[in-house]
């Protein structure tokens, strides 16, 4: 970007022009409270230098992925970002053009977009996929109003085991259409055919799994589905992207809605966002798809073109009547995604999903030789599992940071009122080396007496 | 401009047609032509109650969605189905095989003294 020189001339004519006499008078709108009454804690006199490596300083403070060994998961993971997903995710035509208004005319980005709904749905095994949405929590409240719009129904089951910030951001949304939502517990970390059934009838308009799910388990849920199915209830599935390269994708388990945090694919962690909705649905679904989807149609010369399809359903069009207020889509972090799925391929997906799950064994199995830690859930895992520690999760996960890792993701801060539990995440990033590490300290901790 | 005789119609462009006790209702033949392409036909479903003047569903051209309002108070007993796979039926064919729903209305008398005669149209679509 361009260094514009801002002098006390220039600010003096700028605030004449606007009408206004000082750059307080300007900022009055902003209730007092709010604004920063007194100088930046920086000396004065100092070297744009000085400055800058005096904020550098500040940052190094920041304990994040890039520069500890991060076993957080719960929805956000540290996997490998190549070189070449940041190189071309920086070109100008993608970062500018976050959203085609003119969208015709930008056909290398709705190429883009195109190929990103392609791989979505080849990844789902589903029919059809958007162009993206907010983030999972949003996509998922979208598939359950939509669930609402085809079944006229107004019931939602699903249980503790999907993500419950998934779940916050999907009850808030769905308020004011009067959905109701009955949650089943799972005391063992299973989405239980049992428990789930029951909650199950002919008023249902959407059975929500995740899958994995979000203690990592990776829950058989055939039977669940055809139940649901039997009443005529949609089933959701909120499904990690990255496990597509090891598990039977949910298109051949009988979706009928598919969601899924793309953060993982290509995208940065980022102190938590913006992140990147996948959604995908069966055919019958389409036009009450929400958001836009790109489509390849001719001109009339004969030549392939994009264009945005299904345009007529969205806000700007149909106003109270649309079938969603999205009108918008993450168009650079879906361009990542893409650019991060054609370089990756079938095999590299599935390679990174076998040593994520390979790590996971291999922690959990080091884990269970150390007294005092439990790990409450059986079954197979993929990349994430809860340990109970004999005390409190923050303060293991305090002890821990303070020892270059992080530790995991104590259940509290996602909502959860188990104080011991924290969910633990390992992708390919994760060394041998590191896993010991941290199950030396833990042991560590605990002989130091754990509160 | 066709408008055919023994159909009778409403502002909002569609046409109403009373066979045995059950009236067919589509849109007309200005309707589709303003509308363009038709690619699809939201359809209620059969046992619907509809009430004069309110919205049953929508159509859908490329560029533009509009809403079907009912010509008459009634139920549907039957959906033309076909429009499914084949919405452009509906420009082709508008007052024939591109019929919408059939209604079984239940003050069809009193409620005709809101509908337009086919003069009446014309001259509401030639204004």
């Amino acid at each position: 970007m361009r260094y514009i020189p801002n002098t006390p001339d220039d600010r003096s004519a700028m605030l004449r022009d606007i009408g206004v006499s000082s750059l307080e008078e300007l900022l009055e709108p902003i209730p007092a409270e709010l604004r920063l009454n007194r100088p930046l804690a920086i000396a004065d006199g100092k070297s744009e230098w000085d400055v800058r490596r005096e904020v550098m300083e500040l940052a190094a403070l920041n304990q994040s992925a890039m520069n500890r060994a991060c076993f957080m998961g719960a929805g956000s993971y540290d996997h490998y970002v190549p070189a070449a997903v940041d190189a071309l995710g920086m070109r100008s035509e993608y970062v500018t053009a976050y959203t085609p208004y003119q969208p015709e005319v930008a056909q290398g980005t709705l190429q883009v977009i195109y190929e990103f709904q392609s791989m979505v749905c080849e990844l789902y095994a589903m029919p059809a996929a958007n162009a993206s949405l907010y983030d999972c929590g949003t996509a998922l409240s979208e598939a359950i109003s939509m669930a609402r719009a085809h079944t006229k129904r107004t019931r939602v089951v699903w249980s503790e085991a999907v993500n419950p910030a998934y779940r916050r951001v999907a009850e808030t949304n769905n308020v004011a259409l009067g959905i109701k939502f009955d949650c089943a517990r799972c005391p063992d970390g299973s989405q239980s055919h049992e428990a789930l059934s029951m909650l199950l009838g002919d008023d249902v308009a959407a059975l929500v799994v995740q899958y994995p799910n979000f203690f990592g388990v990776v829950d058989d849920v055939r039977k669940l589905v055809a139940r649901a199915h039997s009443n005529g209830t949609l089933v959701i599935f909120v499904t990690d992207p990255m496990a597509m390269g090891v598990l039977t994708p949910p298109g051949k388990l009988g979706a009928d809605i598919v969601v899924g945090e793309g953060q993982p694919l290509g995208n940065y962690m980022s102190f938590g966002g913006p992140y990147l909705g996948l959604f995908a649905a069966s055919n019958e679904l389409i036009r009450l798809m929400p958001g836009r989807i790109v489509g390849v149609t001719k001109d009339v010369d004969g030549r392939r073109g994009y264009v945005l399809t299904l345009q007529t359903r969205e806000q700007h069009i149909r106003r109270d009547k649309a079938t969603s207020n999205i009108c918008t889509n993450q168009g650079l972090l879906a361009a990542r995604a893409t650019f991060y799925m054609s370089m990756m391929g079938p095999t590299g997906l599935r390679e990174i999903g076998e040593a994520s799950a390979r790590r996971t064994m291999y922690m959990m199995d080091k884990l269970r030789s150390v007294a005092g830690f439990s790990l409450p859930h059986r079954g197979p895992h993929f990349r994430e599992f809860l340990m109970t520690v004999p005390g409190s999760a923050e303060e293991f996960v305090i002890y821990m940071a303070a020892r270059g890792i992080l530790a995991g993701v104590p259940l509290t801060r996602m909502g959860l009122s188990d104080d011991r539990g924290i969910l633990v995440a390992l992708t390919e990033k994760r060394s041998v080396a590191e896993i010991d590490a941290y199950v030396e300290h833990a042991a560590t901790w605990l002989q130091g007496g754990a509160k | 401009m066709h408008i055919p005789d023994g159909y009778l119609y409403t502002k909002e462009h569609e046409w109403v047609k009373l066979d045995g006790g059950v009236a067919a209702v589509g849109i007309t033949e200005f309707a589709q032509g303003e509308l363009g392409d038709v690619v699809f036909v939201q359809l209620p479903e059969v046992g619907t109650k509809t009430l004069q003047g309110d919205s049953f569903g929508t159509i859908e051209a490329v560029k533009a969605v509009a809403d079907l309002y009912s010509p008459i108070t009634g139920e549907v007993v039957e959906v033309n189905t076909a429009l499914a796979d084949a919405p452009e039926v509906i420009n082709r064919e508008p007052y024939t095989g591109g019929w919408i729903v059939k209604i079984r209305p239940s003050k069809f008398d009193s409620e005709a003294a809101n509908l337009l005669t086919p003069a009446a149209y014309k001259d509401l679509t030639s204004a």
